[in-house]
């Protein structure tokens, strides 16, 4: 059993350029800086989040990126991670596009919509799912986008993204083989790493 | 003026007069033979000399950047709000000097100093000094204090530029650099606002051509207007709005070119109370100084080929409401920054106050400050054990 932020750890090459999007507090960042000698930077616009990075020494950015990322330079990253994210910008399609240019690889983690907890709670209750992972009301939430494991999946065929590896954890994280099984119905994040 | 000194001020302060006789060769291909800076510090500088946080000042700064000189004095240092014992710059962690740039009229070396060298006033005759002139005179000072490196360098506006000079002409003798609205260079804009200041100034009858002490005059009229001018591009649309609207000094219109708005009683003193306490060619030189400003051009218009230089961690930090140094213009160093694969951290402060916001105390802006400080200051402690 491995958490998320394990596996992406290992996914990781060292010493490279790292974008990390939306970068919250900087937890993976410091991991990947502390032990991977990765040249990082954060994206945020949480004003807690930005003090914290600063506070801890990740080299953090105060940008919007629904506002667009044409700051960066095609290909100026190694790679791009966007952790637990996507579902709240309004484009996510325009934005893996963007990714994809900026970074030669991304990793992209999200919440599985398709989780079977989420699908019995619509089915059952006639209500959208609100759970410990995913505790928003639907006209609070920051999460505009819902979308499965296997959407995702499809989006990348169609833009003839390259899936190099995925991964697929529960709501503690963490990888089990019925998960790994099963992705679309048991996990609750997905782990997506891509490229062109 | 304070009846007791705050517990958060540096209390009165001294200035010192720090004279060089080594001869400066400035950018202009003058020679300045010999010269002085005067400075003050607060806080003490620790053994290792390593906790020491130099202030470079914006157009109409000075050494005077905290505290009091006497207990008369009406208004305390121009950073006041940021320097202190427990304040965003903190004096019980940090040794900080602050000078007044060559070229001053506060007790530097400038126009209304005497040359040496005729035993007259330099006057119009004082050489056009630059940033880069600034940095090397503030290493030479920093020698004298003992200090081989920085713990950080901090500089808002024209201050922020001596900070990014400093990052790529001595990487190795500041740990941190904190450039606060500021810009890699002067845009076209800044650039004819600056010279409709210096017309202003030079069109006034009073001038004489730079040599009005000469000849018992001073161009208050043009040094006022160019001021006016100054704090019209400082301030936000928004942050006059709110100040001053459409508020009337009479009841009615008076059709006549008195004052009627408040908004020009409000110019006309700032302009005439600048005129008491500013040269018109210190006015005039630091003008410059901002427009000669442009390090990329050392390397082909490549601001992130320049900093690739610097060996420093960066923050910048810039205001919503800055028009005359917009956020764009701090992210143009971001970018390069990024680019060059320096450590870098941004803040966009929300703020309504407009280029002048660096200056005032706005929570989250000092916050950033003292968050990215505090950890300078720990790392001091951990570098030493």
């Amino acid at each position: 059993m491995r958490s998320d932020l394990e596996i992406i750890d290992e996914w990781v090459q060292p010493n490279i350029r790292v974008l990390d999007l939306a970068c919250g507090p900087g937890e993976l960042l410091h991991h990947l800086i502390k032990n991977k000698q990765v040249n990082g930077y954060g994206l945020e616009i949480g004003h807690d989040d930005l003090n914290t990075c600063i506070e801890k020494g990740i080299p953090v950015l105060e940008q919007n990126i629904d506002e667009g990322l044409q700051n960066f330079d095609d290909q100026s990253f190694d790679l791009v991670l966007m952790t637990h994210a996507l579902q709240q910008f309004r484009r996510p399609d325009l934005l893996i596009d963007e990714m994809l240019r900026i970074g030669k690889e991304c990793i992209i983690t999200f919440p599985n919509f398709g989780h079977w907890r989420s699908r019995l709670h619509l089915a059952l209750k006639g209500r959208m799912p609100v759970s410990d992972f995913l505790p928003y009301n639907w006209y609070d939430t920051p999460n505009i986008h819902f979308f499965t494991f296997q959407d995702f999946e499809r989006l990348c065929r169609e833009k003839n993204i390259k899936i190099l590896r995925w991964a697929a954890v529960d709501g503690q994280l963490k990888d089990h083989w019925w998960i790994r099984s099963m992705p679309n119905l048991f996990s609750e994040t997905a782990i997506f790493h891509i490229s062109r | 003026m304070p009846d007791v000194i705050p517990a958060d001020s540096v209390g009165i302060v001294t200035p010192q007069i720090a004279q060089f006789d080594t001869p400066l060769a400035l950018s202009c291909g003058q020679t300045l033979s010999s010269y002085q800076l005067i400075y003050e510090t607060y806080g003490t500088l620790n053994k290792e000399a390593s906790n020491a946080i130099l202030i470079c000042h914006a157009l109409s700064g000075d050494h005077h950047a905290a505290g009091y000189h006497a207990m008369t004095d009406t208004k305390p240092g121009w950073w006041d709000t940021a320097i202190g014992p427990g304040k965003a710059i903190d004096t019980n962690q940090f040794y900080v000097v602050a000078l007044n740039n060559l070229g001053g009229c506060c007790g530097s070396t400038g126009p209304t100093s005497i040359n040496p060298a005729t035993g007259q006033r330099w006057e119009a005759s004082f050489p056009i000094v630059t940033v880069e002139d600034w940095v090397e005179s503030q290493a030479r000072l920093a020698d004298l204090l003992g200090i081989q490196t920085f713990a950080a360098i901090v500089g808002g506006s024209l201050g922020g530029m001596q900070v990014l000079e400093w990052s790529v002409r001595f990487p190795s003798r500041l740990k941190s650099a904190v450039i606060v609205a500021s810009a890699p260079k002067l845009s076209t804009q800044n650039i004819a606002f600056n010279e409709v200041a210096r017309q202003s100034i030079r069109r006034d009858p009073d001038f004489f051509d730079g040599n009005y002490i000469e000849n018992n005059s001073v161009p208050t009229n043009g040094l006022g207007l160019a001021r006016m001018l100054g704090h019209i591009t400082y301030l936000s649309d928004d942050a006059m709005g709110a100040k001053f609207g459409r508020q009337m000094r009479h009841d009615s219109y008076q059709y006549n070119y008195g004052i009627e708005f408040e908004v020009e009683s409000y110019l006309r003193y700032q302009g005439e109370a600048f005129t008491k306490r500013f040269d018109a060619n210190t006015y005039m030189l630091m003008t410059k100084a901002l427009d000669y400003f442009d390090p990329a051009s050392q390397t082909g218009g490549d601001l992130s080929a320049v900093l690739s230089r610097a060996q420093c961690e960066f923050l910048l930090v810039s205001f919503t409401t800055d028009w005359r140094f917009s956020p764009e213009r701090s992210e143009e160093i971001v970018n390069a920054l990024v680019k060059a694969g320096k450590q870098v951290s941004y803040a966009k402060i929300e703020a309504a106050e407009g280029h002048d916001a660096f200056l005032f105390p706005i929570p989250r802006y000092m916050s950033v400050l003292n968050t990215f400080l505090t950890r300078v200051a720990n790392r001091l402690t951990t570098e030493v054990k």
